[in-house]
């Protein structure tokens, strides 16, 4: 078994003559047999892990980037956003970028649309999918949003009333779940109470985002708690910020808990705005390689996304920061002598 | 109600304390080609001690020619002598280390088998059984000194050489180091491949033959596995961690790769889980910062990175 590739030998090990039949009846069961089998990754890295790169990427090298995305086997890929050049000037192009890629096939392409009229504008370029996003935090919303939590979800409700009417399916992102910049730690109920909110108001899937990444399993659990006691468990997803390393773990306890879909963005792409030269977003690489070891599904080819992440990363002249693709990238063919 | 109970399962069997044995002076520093120091070496050594960690690997007794960064293990040792509320074990390969360590004020050591018959060829030339045989040495040389032993198993997930490594074979080296009188037996993932999966087979096993609390974890972050790895230990029971502050130490199978964990990330992970460390990740990452200047290099720490970077306006976190 290649390293990296899918571990098929835990899920199958019960049908194995090779296991003991202690193996999976030990006391380490119950950590792993409420993992899902299959877990979808959305991949997050065409929007927000570009959006804060402060050289603008051209349109072709966007549009290549999702390509090959497209052909790793990922089934979401969120390729840009409806939000106005005036705030986020990377993805001015968004009509551009829609309009080469909507008709890729069999990968959803959702995109942001903060308001109503970004609503409009993704439908004008082709878009069949869209994301809004509140925060579980008041400060955050209105220092990022320039709105309360309260009037955004107003603007939120006729972005769904109108995706409603065309059948627009809707996610809806809330930030903020394990810490605010501003506010320090957020409690559970603030970000059960948005989720709530959102998913009434139709969106299909929360995406419960550690903006920060200050999050980790003693602070995830209760939060995912919280939520699950409102929203059904299939239509949440993570979304973890690697900003202090953490976001392995806290996807790993959210498997455990029965999450099943996890945002990831490829080479680890898109800082963190709030701690300059932190990182953010967690690697898709990584995620990928975890979930192989832990032999759950994702249909995703690791060989071929890391290629997509070379690609970006070229383009950027930065190397990536997903650990896995560094790691695959430079094992050296005579792995022999260590000193001690 | 069953995501409560399924919930409170995945925290409360993690152990309410955990111990962290810093390895970055040894384990860290070893592979460095620029030769530090040795006062930069005791300095380190001093700000981890400060730090509230209890357990600080300071050298290894191996010879010169292999590595030439810590030809000045006798010297940091006699410079640390008095350095109050830690342990300093090192690395004994063999009895004229160990002998070499004793004369030198050592009062703890560390001997260092593999799982993988090849990879303990190819890099401590010689077969398990001989290398079991000569810590065995070690051992009995050590329990007529009243000085304790800990044993490391190197590939206990997977070999760069042959791959996967069977539990059962990890559990071998474990029982042996156990019943050769080993007060501590570390499980090193060498290449950093382990997945919590894998993990938790191989944990399985050697939980078979050696207590939980004489167990500890030594992950390399090379695939950003460490913590995942590390947590499901924690649930498993595993209360002693061994990391290495910034992060330093590379991995020779993977040039520019990454290779120790973390402790600040260990740490700040320990913090947000509420188990007790006495270790003040404040003062940590003053150590960190220290010897990150020193190599001229930015922290492998990405919580001490954020720290450090986190702007005046983002105060409350």
């Amino acid at each position: 078994m290649k390293f990296g590739m899918i571990d098929d030998s835990i899920s199958d090990c019960q049908s194995s003559p090779k296991c003991h039949t202690k193996d999976m009846q030990g006391l380490a069961y119950k950590f792993l047999n409420s993992i899902p089998k299959f877990v979808k990754i959305v991949e997050v890295g065409p929007r927000d892990g570009l959006q804060n790169e402060k050289n603008i990427v051209p349109t072709s090298v966007k549009i290549e980037l999702i390509h090959r995305l497209a052909s790793t086997g990922l089934s979401v890929i969120e390729a840009t956003s409806f939000v106005s050049p005036k705030w986020v000037p990377q993805l001015a192009d968004a009509k551009d970028v829609m309009q080469a890629v909507h008709n890729l096939r069999g990968i959803r392409l959702p995109v942001l649309t903060p308001n109503l009229k970004g609503f409009e504008a993704a439908m004008a370029s082709g878009a069949r999918e869209v994301a809004i996003f509140a925060s579980a935090s008041e400060s955050f919303s209105k220092s990022n949003i320039n709105c309360s939590i309260e009037e955004s979800l107003i603007r939120f409700r006729a972005v769904t009333r109108a995706a409603k009417q065309l059948s627009i399916p809707v996610r809806g992102y809330v930030s903020c779940v394990a810490g605010c910049p501003v506010e320090g730690p957020i409690p559970p109920s603030k970000v059960a109470y948005v989720a709530k909110e959102l998913y009434d108001m139709g969106c299909f899937e929360i995406s419960l985002g550690d903006t920060i990444g200050v999050g980790t399993p003693g602070t995830v659990v209760p939060m995912l708690l919280a939520v699950m006691a409102v929203v059904p468990i299939d239509k949440i997803a993570v979304h973890f910020h690697d900003t202090y390393g953490q976001s392995l773990p806290n996807i790993l306890v959210s498997l455990q808990m029965g999450i099943s879909t996890v945002d990831s963005s490829v080479a680890g792409l898109g800082g963190c705005p709030y701690a300059k030269g932190a990182s953010g977003n967690v690697a898709t690489e990584d995620v990928v390689y975890m979930l192989n070891g832990l032999g759950v599904k994702t249909n995703v080819d690791l060989g071929k996304l890391m290629l997509a992440g070379d690609f970006i990363s070229n383009h950027l002249g930065r190397p990536s920061t997903s650990k896995t693709a560094i790691a695959l990238n430079r094992v050296t063919s005579n792995a022999s002598k260590i000193s001690y | 109600m069953i995501y409560a109970q399924r919930s409170s399962q995945l925290l409360t069997s993690i152990p309410d304390y955990v111990k962290i044995v810093e390895v970055g002076a040894r384990d860290g520093l070893q592979n460095e080609k620029a030769i530090i120091p040795t006062n930069v070496k005791v300095e380190l050594i001093k700000l981890l001690v400060s730090s509230g960690l209890s357990v600080v690997e300071a050298t290894s007794f191996v010879s010169p020619k292999w590595v030439p960064q810590l030809a000045d293990a006798k010297d940091v040792l006699a410079a640390i002598q008095n350095v109050e509320g830690a342990r300093f074990p090192v690395l004994t390969p063999n009895l004229k280390g160990f002998e070499a360590a004793v004369a030198a004020g050592a009062k703890e050591v560390a001997v260092f088998p593999a799982a993988s018959e090849s990879f303990s060829k190819a890099n401590l030339n010689s077969s398990i059984e001989d290398n079991l045989a000569r810590c065995h040495d070690i051992a009995s040389a050590a329990r007529s000194l009243s000085i304790p032993v800990r044993g490391y198993i190197s590939c206990v997930v997977g070999c760069p050489l042959e791959g996967n490594i069977a539990p059962a074979k990890v559990a071998y080296v474990a029982k042996s180091l156990y019943e050769m009188g080993c007060s501590e037996i570390s499980l090193g993932d060498t290449i950093g491949v382990g997945t919590p999966g894998t993990v938790i087979s191989m944990l399985e096993a050697v939980l078979d033959v050696v207590p939980t609390d004489m167990l500890a974890v030594h992950f390399h972050d090379t695939y950003g596995q460490a913590l995942s790895n590390i947590l499901i230990s924690l649930q498993m029971g595993i209360s002693t961690v061994d990391s290495s502050v910034s992060g330093l130490g590379g991995c020779p199978y993977a040039k520019g790769a990454t290779g120790n964990v973390a402790t600040e990330d260990v740490v700040y992970m320990l913090n947000g889980l509420g188990v007790k460390t006495n270790v003040d990740l404040g003062k940590l990452m003053l150590a960190g910062d220290f010897i990150c200047k020193h190599l001229g290099r930015a922290s492998g720490s990405k919580a001490a990175t954020a720290l450090s970077k986190v702007t005046s306006h983002a105060s409350k976190l």
